[in-house]
C-alpha cells in the first residue's frame, strides 16, 4: 500500500497539524518509529492499529504528554515543542481519553471546571457548559454528581469539556468502546457536526466497520511504524485488518452444535447490596449454565458486571450457599480458593492489579491462582519448577510473546498478558470458567486466539460465562446472550434471535415486548 | 530548561541495589557539612564514626551485640511493611518483651530454679511482644483504626509500665534506690559466645531469624501471600488471600521478634531490667528495614551498618566531643535519603530543553 496524500478538502495547502519523522524510544524499544502524519481541517482521521502498535504513544506526543526522542511537530506549518498538555490545549488541541478522569463525588460542572485552565467565574462556566451541551445535542445536567451518571453520560462530560475550549483539533481514544450501539450512533452525529464546523478529528479505534463508516482518512500503525495512509471507505474490513495485523486474521471456528450436558453453574435469585459507595446493587439474578454452553452477558460497563463477577468468584461471599451452585455444590458462602478447588476458574476484566500482580513475575502470577488446586504448593512450600512449567505451557499453548522466560507481568503487552491469564486458567481444565471482558484492549490476533480457546473449552464440556461490552464478540461465540442493566439480568436470547438492535435496546434499559418466565420471576 | 521525573518503563534492578549506597553517600556528604558547621574536622569525625570501631575486637563484638536487636526487630518489621501493615511501635513491643521475660527472672530470683528459666523468659518475651503488637492490629482490622498511630502510642504505654515496675514492685531492695531490678541469676542470663567477651547467644538467634525469614519469603506460600498483599491488594484478594489475616499475622510475628529482642537484650548485655534499656532500637530498626530493602540479607547488612553508627557515635563523643544526638540526626538523614533514592527505582531524572517557547494562550 503506497502512501497517498488525500485531497485537501479545505483548499488550503497546509495541514493543521503535521508530524515529521516522529520517534519515541524507551531504551532499546522504539514505540514510534519515524512516523509522518498530516491532519487536515474538516476531516475525521482514523488511527488504526493493534494494541502496542504505538497509537497511544503517538497521540500522547501530539497532546504534549510525552516528549518525542526525535522528529518534530508542526502546527499550521510552524514548528512546535510541547512541554505539556496545557500548552497543547492552548494551541487548540483537545483530547478525550478512553479512561475518564472524573471525580465521582463532584458534580458535572465541578469536574469540568477542574479540567479547564479557567479564568471565568464558576457561574459563567456552568452556563457555557449547558450551552455547549445543548448546542451539540449532548444533554448534561451540570448539577448532577458524576457517580449517578451512566458511562455514556460520563463520556459526554469529557467531550463537552474538550469542546468548551473550542478546539481546532480533537483527539478521541476508542470512544465507542463503552457505548451501546444507539449511543455510538449519537456520538457519530456529533462528530459529523464537528467536522462540518471545520474542525479536525483524530479517531482512534480498532472497530473497522465504524472507521469505514465515519472516517475520511485512516493511518495504520504496526509495531511502532506507519504502514499506510488510505481512504478507509475504499478498503474492505479485511484489507484494513490485514494492514493492522500484518497477516490474515484467523477466523474463529465454532464447531457448530456442541454437546450440552448438565447444569454446571447455577445462580439462584442473587440479590446483593454493593460494598462500595457508588457500586451497583444486584437484583434477583438467576440463570443456569450447562456444560458445553457459552452464555454471554452484554451490557454497558458499570451496570453490575463487576459486582456479579465478585459474587460468582467468591471475592465477595454470600450468606446463602444455594445462591451460587458449581457442579451441584452450593458454594455461595465459600471463598474463591474453595470455588477453584471445585473446578471453577475466573478471569477478571482488569489485567494489571486484579488478574495479576503487575510487578511480580509470571511464575508468581501463575501461583496466584494456581496455589488453590495444583502441585504448585507442597507442605506450605512453593514448588518453583511447577510454577515455571505453567508459564511455559501457557506460553506454548497461547503463543505468549515475551522478552524472557519469566518476566514481570507489567512488561507484557495487553494482548500477551491476557493470553497468559486466560491460558493460566484454561490449562487447569476448569469445569466452569467465568470471564469478564476477555478481549478488552487486546489486538485482533490475540483476541481470535482467546475466543477460540473459549469455544474449545466449551466443546470440551465446560460451562463458560462471558461478560463483554463487545456485542460482536458475544454474537460470535455465545450460544445465548443476556443483558445486564442497573443490576438486573434480562432473560437470555438464543444467538439466532439476539440482533444488535434488540441487545442495544436492552442495554439502554428498555424491555423487549415478549416477557419470558425467568424475567417475570426475577421482577 | 526543565528537570522532570520521568517514569521508567521497567523497574531498574541496578538502581534497586545501588540506591542504598547512594543514600549512604549523600548522608556522608550531608554529615560532613554538619561537622564543618559544628567546627569539627569532617574527615576526623567520619573516621571516628566509621573507621575507628572496625579496628579492635571489642568494638567489633559490640557492633554485633548492637546489631542483634536491630536485625531481629527489622526482620519482623519488614514482613509487616511488605504486607502494607505499618507497625511503628516495635520499640514498645521490645520493652513489653523485656518486661514479660524479666517477670520470670524476678520471680525465680534466688530460688535455685533450673535451666528452664532462660527458655521460659525468651518464650514469655516473644509471646508478650506478639500480644502487644496484636492490639493495634486488631484495632485496625476490626475498627479501621490507623495502626500507625495506635502502635506508636503504645510505645509510651510500654515505656511508662517498665518505668513503674522498676521504680515500684520490682526494684532491687539492695540497689541504693536506683530504678532497677537486681542482677539476674546466671540461669536467667543469655550465655556468652566468647569467654570474657561481649558476643552472646542472641546473635546466633538473630542469624537464625534472618535465615528463617529468607526461606519464608522466597520459598513458602505464606511469604508469597505477604508479598502479594502488599504489592497488589486486589490481585491478592483475587488469589484468595485474606489481607486482614495477614495484618494480624505479620504484626504478631514482628511483635514476637521485637519482644524476643527485648528480653535477649535485658537477659544478655544489660543483665537486669532498668529504664533506658533501648537507645531507640525499635525506631532505628525501621531505618534498618528500609535500608535493607525489606530483604532479610539486606537487613542483616543494614543492621550491622547502623550498629556501627551507634558505636561510632560513642567513639566520636569520647574522642571529638561530638554530641551523641548527632547519631540520631545521622540516622534520620539516612532514612530520608533512603526513601528519596527509592523513587529513582521507578523514575529517572530528565532534563528537557525547550528549543522554542510557544505562546500558550487559552483558546
Amino acid at each position: 500500500m503506497s502512501d497517498m496524500t488525500p485531497a485537501d478538502p479545505d483548499g488550503s495547502a497546509m495541514p493543521l497539524l503535521q508530524a515529521l519523522g516522529l520517534t519515541k524510544r524507551y531504551g532499546a524499544f522504539v514505540a514510534n518509529d519515524t512516523i509522518d502524519l498530516k491532519i487536515w481541517p474538516r476531516q475525521i482521521h482514523a488511527l488504526l492499529g493493534e494494541n502496542g502498535a504505538g497509537k497511544s504513544t503517538l497521540v500522547k506526543t501530539i497532546y504534549g504528554l510525552i516528549q518525542p526522542s526525535d522528529g518534530e511537530l508542526r502546527w499550521q506549518g510552524e514548528r512546535i515543542v510541547l512541554s505539556g498538555p496545557s500548552q497543547a490545549r492552548g494551541l487548540g488541541i483537545g483530547m478525550v481519553f478512553q479512561h475518564f478522569s472524573l471525580f465521582d463525588n463532584l458534580t458535572v460542572a465541578e469536574n469540568v471546571a477542574l479540567g479547564l485552565d479557567g479564568k471565568e467565574s464558576f457561574k459563567a462556566m456552568s452556563a457555557r457548559l449547558a450551552q455547549v451541551a445543548r448546542d451539540y445535542g449532548l444533554p448534561l445536567d451540570p448539577k448532577r454528581e458524576v457517580w449517578q451518571l451512566s458511562v455514556g453520560e460520563r463520556q459526554r462530560i469529557e467531550i463537552v469539556r474538550a469542546l468548551m475550549q473550542n478546539p481546532k483539533f480533537l483527539i478521541l481514544d476508542e470512544p465507542t468502546a463503552v457505548l451501546t450501539p444507539q449511543e455510538a450512533d449519537q456520538l457519530f452525529a456529533v462528530l459529523e457536526r464537528l467536522k462540518a464546523e471545520g474542525r479536525a478529528i483524530l479517531y482512534i479505534s480498532h472497530k473497522l466497520e465504524e472507521v469505514k463508516r465515519l472516517c475520511d482518512t485512516a493511518t495504520i500503525l504496526r509495531g511502532g511504524k506507519k504502514i499506510a495512509t488510505c481512504n478507509p471507505k475504499l478498503e474492505t474490513a479485511a484489507s484494513l485488518a490485514r494492514m493492522m495485523v500484518g497477516a490474515e486474521v484467523k477466523e474463529v471456528k465454532s464447531a457448530g452444535a456442541r454437546h450440552v450436558t448438565v447444569p454446571r453453574l447455577v445462580v439462584n435469585d442473587l440479590t446483593l447490596a454493593p460494598d462500595e459507595p457508588h457500586g451497583v446493587r444486584l437484583e434477583h439474578i438467576s440463570f443456569e449454565l450447562k456444560g458445553g454452553e457459552i452464555l454471554g452477558i452484554a451490557g454497558v460497563a458499570g451496570n453490575g458486571q463487576d459486582e456479579l463477577f465478585a459474587a460468582l468468584s467468591g471475592e465477595r461471599r454470600l450468606r446463602d450457599p444455594g445462591t451460587v451452585v458449581i457442579d451441584g455444590i452450593g458454594c455461595g458462602h465459600l471463598s474463591i480458593t474453595h470455588r477453584r478447588k471445585l473446578g471453577a476458574a475466573f478471569v477478571p476484566e482488569e489485567r494489571l492489579g486484579h488478574g495479576t500482580a503487575p510487578r511480580m513475575k509470571l511464575s508468581e502470577n501463575a501461583l496466584l491462582t494456581g496455589h488453590a488446586a495444583s502441585d504448585m504448593v507442597r507442605h506450605g512450600f512453593v514448588n518453583a519448577p511447577a510454577t515455571l512449567r505453567t508459564v511455559d505451557r501457557a506460553t506454548e499453548a497461547f503463543d505468549v510473546r515475551k522478552a524472557k522466560r519469566d518476566p514481570e507481568a507489567a512488561s507484557l503487552s495487553g494482548g500477551n498478558l491476557q493470553k497468559f491469564i486466560v491460558g493460566r486458567e484454561i490449562l487447569r481444565t476448569p469445569a466452569v470458567l467465568v470471564v469478564n471482558q476477555p478481549t478488552w484492549g487486546v489486538d485482533a490476533g490475540a483476541a481470535a486466539v482467546i475466543r477460540q480457546a473459549l469455544l474449545d473449552l466449551a466443546e470440551a464440556g465446560a460451562a463458560v460465562l462471558v461478560t463483554s461490552q463487545d456485542l460482536d464478540e458475544l454474537i460470535e461465540i455465545a450460544d445465548r446472550i443476556a443483558v445486564m442493566f442497573h443490576g438486573h439480568l434480562s432473560a437470555s436470547l438464543p444467538r439466532a434471535e439476539a440482533s444488535r438492535e434488540k441487545l442495544g435496546l436492552l442495554m439502554g434499559g428498555s424491555s423487549l415486548d415478549q416477557k419470558e418466565p425467568a424475567h417475570a420471576a426475577g421482577a | 530548561m526543565q528537570l522532570v521525573l520521568e517514569k521508567r518503563a521497567e523497574r531498574s534492578r541496578t538502581i534497586a541495589l545501588v540506591s542504598p549506597l547512594i543514600a549512604i553517600g549523600l548522608t556522608v556528604v550531608t554529615m560532613s557539612i554538619l561537622f564543618v558547621i559544628l567546627g569539627k574536622n569532617p574527615l576526623a569525625a567520619l573516621g571516628a564514626y566509621f573507621i575507628a570501631p572496625l579496628s579492635d575486637s571489642y568494638s567489633l563484638q559490640e557492633i554485633a551485640v548492637k546489631a542483634t536487636p536491630l536485625v531481629m526487630i527489622a526482620i519482623g518489621l519488614s514482613l509487616c511493611y511488605l504486607a502494607n501493615a505499618w507497625n511503628i511501635g516495635a520499640e514498645g513491643q521490645f520493652l513489653i518483651g523485656a518486661v514479660a521475660g524479666s517477670w520470670i527472672a524476678v520471680k525465680t530470683q534466688g530460688t535455685g530454679a533450673g535451666a528452664w528459666v532462660l527458655p521460659a523468659m525468651l518464650l514469655a518475651g516473644a509471646v508478650a511482644g506478639a500480644l502487644y503488637a496484636l492490639i493495634p492490629a486488631i484495632c485496625r482490622v476490626r475498627f479501621g483504626a490507623s495502626e500507625i498511630l495506635t502502635s506508636l502510642m503504645l510505645v509510651y504505654v510500654a515505656d511508662l509500665l517498665l518505668d513503674y515496675l522498676v521504680r515500684g514492685p520490682w526494684r532491687d531492695p539492695a540497689g541504693f534506690n536506683f530504678p532497677t531490678t537486681a542482677e539476674f541469676d546466671p540461669v536467667a542470663t543469655v550465655p556468652l559466645l566468647i569467654e570474657g567477651g561481649r558476643l552472646h547467644l542472641g546473635s546466633i538467634i538473630a542469624l537464625a531469624v534472618v535465615a528463617c525469614a529468607f526461606v519464608l519469603l522466597a520459598r513458602t506460600i505464606k511469604g508469597f501471600e505477604i508479598r502479594v498483599v502488599g504489592a497488589a491488594p486486589r490481585a491478592a484478594r483475587f488469589g484468595g488471600f485474606n489481607a486482614d489475616q495477614l495484618i494480624l499475622l505479620t504484626f504478631a510475628i514482628s511483635g514476637a521478634l521485637a519482644g524476643l529482642a527485648g528480653i535477649i537484650e535485658v537477659a544478655g548485655p544489660v543483665g537486669h531490667l532498668q529504664p533506658g534499656i533501648s537507645p531507640g532500637y525499635g525506631f532505628t530498626a525501621i531505618i534498618v528495614a528500609f535500608l535493607g530493602r525489606l530483604n532479610p540479607i539486606g537487613i542483616l547488612i543494614a543492621g550491622l551498618f547502623l550498629a556501627l553508627t551507634f558505636i561510632g557515635g560513642e567513639q566520636a563523643q569520647i574522642t571529638m566531643k561530638i554530641p551523641l544526638d548527632v547519631t540520631k540526626v545521622f540516622q534520620g538523614i539516612l532514612l530520608f535519603y533512603v526513601l528519596a533514592c527509592d523513587s529513582l527505582i521507578l523514575y529517572r531524572f530528565k532534563l528537557i530543553f525547550a528549543s522554542r517557547q510557544v505562546h500558550s494562550g487559552v483558546g
